[in-house]
């Protein structure tokens, strides 16, 4: 008997259930949104992790502080919409990641800092919602040992319950969602604290 | 066998660095813990506790339902699912796939499920190198050791420790300052990370309605392991499904606060298949082998079915008396703490060790931590029954059990007494005179026997000069 | 009339620490209950049944029903033995129904003594008087499996010249576990060894517990190491006037 099936009847056979009997009814999600959201909360969730976190008053302003982070270093940036019409991927020092995989990959391992965007924003926790697609990579927030991640201010969620009622299967939109809730970290030697260890040390949030 | 069991503990307790270093491990997670779960900053702890222990009731008893859903799912992504009976079918799969696809070098991520396996002494003989990636599973590597704690595996090791194996094992120059040994660590494996052909991670949850798999980590190494090789394979036992992604938000909610007190780690990775067509980037292939290994046999036993509701968190190993005094490496198997002592003999055999489920005073600190409410200490005396039918079963009455034979006879006179109240009264007497107070009422300081283990280090009191029937009867008899 | 209210001293009492129940006794005639002991008690059977002797601890278990059998309230000076019969027997009957039946008639009316006094004759404060600071260790199946934290220590905190001082670590289990006291007796020893390092830094004169098996452990480890900090049950607190 394939493996499978072994598995599945030794499983049933333990259960005693049958092949193809439905189950028992699942308890209902517990889908319990949490009392607010605000740029306000968010910022001070991301400098508990800690993290920068900025309110762009304009275009021009989130521009701007991605400009004033890159400063002569070399950045690399998704090729989102958002980023494109802010004007951030001209900005002097961004590359675009392009090509594929491959390509992307080595423009991150040469690059000081990344640019994405983030799909939402989760205000109790600070986690940045990042999910991969056509125009955003998985790798451009990793590689590099600076993320920016710029995110646009309605897109402000009040935490985990509410994400996952907008989207109860985040498997149907990519094969990515991760969310980001601080820099890279371990404390894995004697409990010390150490930031940037495989990931980013340094985490911003533009919300603009 | 147990003799080796009792000889570990030893070695633990006598090893002063070890002990200060469980201390201070113990000390730290206390307080990031007490913070963190206490009333006012969680107040839902305890509604999500029951509601964590509900879904993993229901997934449990519907496996089979679920993961016919899962692997539906995660094919439908693209992905393809292994499904393993064993260590051996585990080990022969990745193996010959790293073969197929000429992979020399595979990077792993912290995963307790390739641990039971033995996969990286394994994956040698198929030629694949599998480096460990999370720093504390990079250093127990270097060490030839095996995890020390289910999340933190290197909390044995102090900065110099670290130091020597890094020169001895990597030839960089001696560096005692954290930072700096992590940077070594962080540079030695993002070459690593960059030439694997192959990622192999764990998974803490396996949603069977997005057939995705969800890896919870701080340091971003399985992030890269998943986002830079071609291949990601995704280790888990069966028992890690749970129903749907809204399920998740409970269970992420408990993890990190019940793990490291954090209310999210850094990354939560939720990954449902390889890249997918126009992606930027990710892997070319998924598998997802999924690992009985003995849990459809656990699963079987409608007491002991809840042991497999565990998320690994650690909160159970963190809080355990005796955990922090012998540490894990006094237990045997894969699983050290509360969960290794339920877990391993249930996968194992009750005479693998028998004298596990005794290591415990039963204090149930355990059980108040889980967070997905298993009642271990129950289990526990559960498990210490099974191991006296075995006892019974084998034909001297001992299967390794220090003084087995003695304890049964023992408890069937007690027994005996205990059901005869004068005669329980006349041994009482007899006690009083066979054990008198050393010096007008004082303890006494030694006791031959089986209470030698007790006076060893401790005052034994004498027995009351009248027990308290007789003072009652004496007290009732003035009254009247 | 008076409630009537049946001692459980348990066997460790009985035995090795009678003043605990005579303690008991005069708090309890104190509050104005009346007290009767039913002399044929032995055991609850727990230390069977912690060792995975189950067929013994039913045998003893069947006793201890018989005995205590239409008694209105039975009070006990230790937590691990009322959470014995209020919750276990119900796991070792399970296949026994008359002894089933017996054993849910029983745990509603089993308490532990600082629990009766708190949830069943409503009182805090019983007029006791004690001079000293005192430090309170909880005892793990007291806290854990009857959920007592608080009652203790309001009853302490009501006690007239007495002050409670908390130890770190109070909830930390002290190492007795029973037989696993000497089974694996470096262990408990080393656990013992932090529990009477909390205790000392407090300053604390005595130590009070709610479980006797708690005290023999603790109190053995003090004598051992010379300290002259006094052990005292609950109930030899609350009876001091």
């Amino acid at each position: 008997m394939p493996a499978r099936e072994h598995i599945l009847h030794k499983i049933r056979t333990a259960l005693g259930r049958n092949a193809g009997q439905p189950p028992a009814p699942a308890p209902p999600p517990r889908l319990v949104f949490a009392a607010a959201s605000s740029a306000e909360l968010v910022r001070q969730a991301i400098e508990r992790f800690p993290g920068k976190a900025v309110r762009a008053g304009s275009d021009q302003e989130a521009r701007d502080y991605v400009a004033s982070q890159i400063n002569g270093l070399r950045a690399i940036a998704s090729p989102a919409p958002l980023l494109d019409r802010l004007g951030i991927l001209t900005l002097p020092g961004v590359a675009t990641a392009a090509g594929g995989p491959a390509e992307v990959q080595r423009a991150c391992a040469e690059s000081d800092i990344g640019i994405t965007t983030a799909e939402y924003v989760l205000a109790d926790t600070g986690a940045l919602v990042t999910l991969s697609g056509a125009r955003e990579s998985r790798l451009v927030s990793l590689l590099p040992p600076a993320h920016i991640a710029v995110a646009p201010a309605d897109r402000i969620l009040t935490g985990l319950d509410e994400l996952f009622t907008l989207l109860p299967d985040p498997a149907a939109l990519s094969s990515s969602l991760v969310l980001i809730a601080g820099p890279s970290r371990t404390a894995d030697v004697e409990g010390v604290l150490t930031l940037g260890v495989h990931g980013p040390k340094e985490l911003h949030l533009v919300l603009v | 066998m147990s003799d080796a069991f009792h000889q570990r503990i030893h070695s633990a307790l006598i090893d002063q660095q070890l002990q200060d270093a469980l201390a201070s491990f113990a000390g730290r997670l206390m307080r990031e813990r007490r913070s963190s779960v206490g009333g006012e900053e969680f107040p839902e702890y305890q509604e999500l506790r029951a509601q964590a222990n509900l879904i993993k009731r229901h997934t449990m008893e519907n496996l089979d339902h679920y993961l016919e859903i899962l692997s539906r799912k995660v094919e439908e992504h693209g992905g393809q699912v292994a499904w393993c009976r064993d260590a051996g079918e585990a080990q022969a799969f990745i193996g010959q796939l790293a073969r197929e696809r000429g992979v020399r070098l595979a990077v792993k991520s912290k995963s307790m499920t390739s641990e039971e396996i033995g996969l990286n002494e394994a994956l040698e003989h198929y030629g694949v190198e599998a480096t460990e990636t999370d720093l504390g599973e990079f250093i127990v590597q270097l060490a030839h050791e095996h995890p020390f704690h289910i999340v933190a595996p290197a909390l044995h090791k102090n900065r110099r420790q670290v130091a020597a194996l890094l020169s001895e094992k990597l030839g960089v120059a001696w560096e005692e300052e954290i930072p700096k040994q992590t940077a070594i660590a962080r540079s030695v494996l993002r070459k690593k990370f960059l030439e694997a052909g192959m990622g192999i991670t764990g998974a803490n949850f396996l949603i069977a309605e997005s057939g995705a798999v969800v890896i919870v980590e701080n340091e971003g190494n399985a992030r890269l392991a998943t986002s830079v090789p071609r291949i990601h394979v995704a280790v888990a036992g069966i028992e890690k499904v749970i129903p749907r992604a809204a399920d998740l938000a409970v269970f992420l909610k408990l993890l990190g606060r019940s793990a490291t007190g954090q209310p999210l780690t850094s990354y939560t990775s939720f990954l449902a298949g390889p890249r997918r067509p126009g992606e930027m980037d990710g892997p070319d292939e998924f598998f997802l082998l999924l690992l009985d290994n003995g849990r459809s046999r656990i699963l079987a036993d409608r007491d002991k079915r809840q042991t497999l509701y565990c998320i690994r968190c650690g909160a159970c190993l963190n809080v355990c008396p005796v955990y922090r005094k012998i540490g894990g490496y006094s237990y045997p198997g894969t699983y050290s703490g509360p969960i290794g002592a339920i877990l391993t003999p249930q996968l194992s055999g009750i005479t693998y060790e028998p004298e596990l489920p005794f290591a415990s005073s039963l204090c149930g600190a355990c059980g108040e931590v889980c967070p997905v409410k298993i009642d271990i200490p129950k289990i526990l005396v559960e498990l210490r029954s099974e191991v006296r039918k075995a006892e019974r079963r084998e034909s001297r009455g001992a299967i390794g059990v220090q003084a087995a034979g003695w304890e049964r006879i023992a408890f069937a006179v007690w027994a005996w007494l205990m059901r005869r109240p004068r005669l329980f009264e006349l041994a009482g007497s007899a006690a009083q005179v066979l054990l008198p107070a050393d010096r007008d009422g004082g303890w006494i300081r030694s006791l031959p026997g089986l209470l030698q283990a007790w006076t060893r280090w401790r005052d034994f009191p004498p027995p009351a000069a009248h027990s308290f029937r007789q003072l009652w009867r004496r007290q009732r008899r003035r009254s009247n | 009339m008076p409630a009537r209210v049946s001692l459980f001293v348990t066997c460790l009492v009985d035995q090795f620490f009678p003043q605990i129940g005579l303690a008991m006794t005069r708090v309890l005639e104190r509050l104005g209950y009346e007290v009767d002991f039913p002399e044929a008690q032995t055991c609850c059977g727990q230390p069977a049944f912690n060792s995975g002797f189950w067929g013994e601890a039913r045998l003893v278990g069947r006793h201890f029903l018989k005995v205590f059998k239409g008694c209105d309230y039975i009070v006990c000076p230790s937590g691990s033995c009322t959470s014995m019969v209020r919750r276990h027997y119900a796991e070792i009957f399970r296949k026994d129904a008359e002894s089933l039946e017996a054993a849910n008639a029983l745990a509603p009316k089993i308490f532990e003594f600082s629990e009766f006094l708190v949830q069943v004759a409503q009182r805090e404060d019983v007029g006791a008087r004690f001079e000293g600071v005192v430090t309170y260790h909880d005892s793990c199946h007291a806290l854990r499996e009857l959920g007592l934290r608080e009652g203790p220590r309001r009853l302490l905190r009501s006690v007239r010249g007495l002050e409670l001082r908390e130890m770190d670590a109070a909830e930390e289990c002290c190492g007795f576990g029973g037989t696993f006291s000497v089974k694996f007796d470096d262990v408990s020893a080393a656990m013992l060894a932090g529990k009477i390092d909390s205790i000392r830094r407090t300053g604390a004169q005595s130590v009070v517990s709610a479980d006797a098996s708690c005290l023999m452990q603790i109190r053995g480890g003090l004598l051992r190491a010379g300290l002259p900090i006094q052990t005292l049950h609950l109930a030899e607190v609350l009876a001091c006037v």
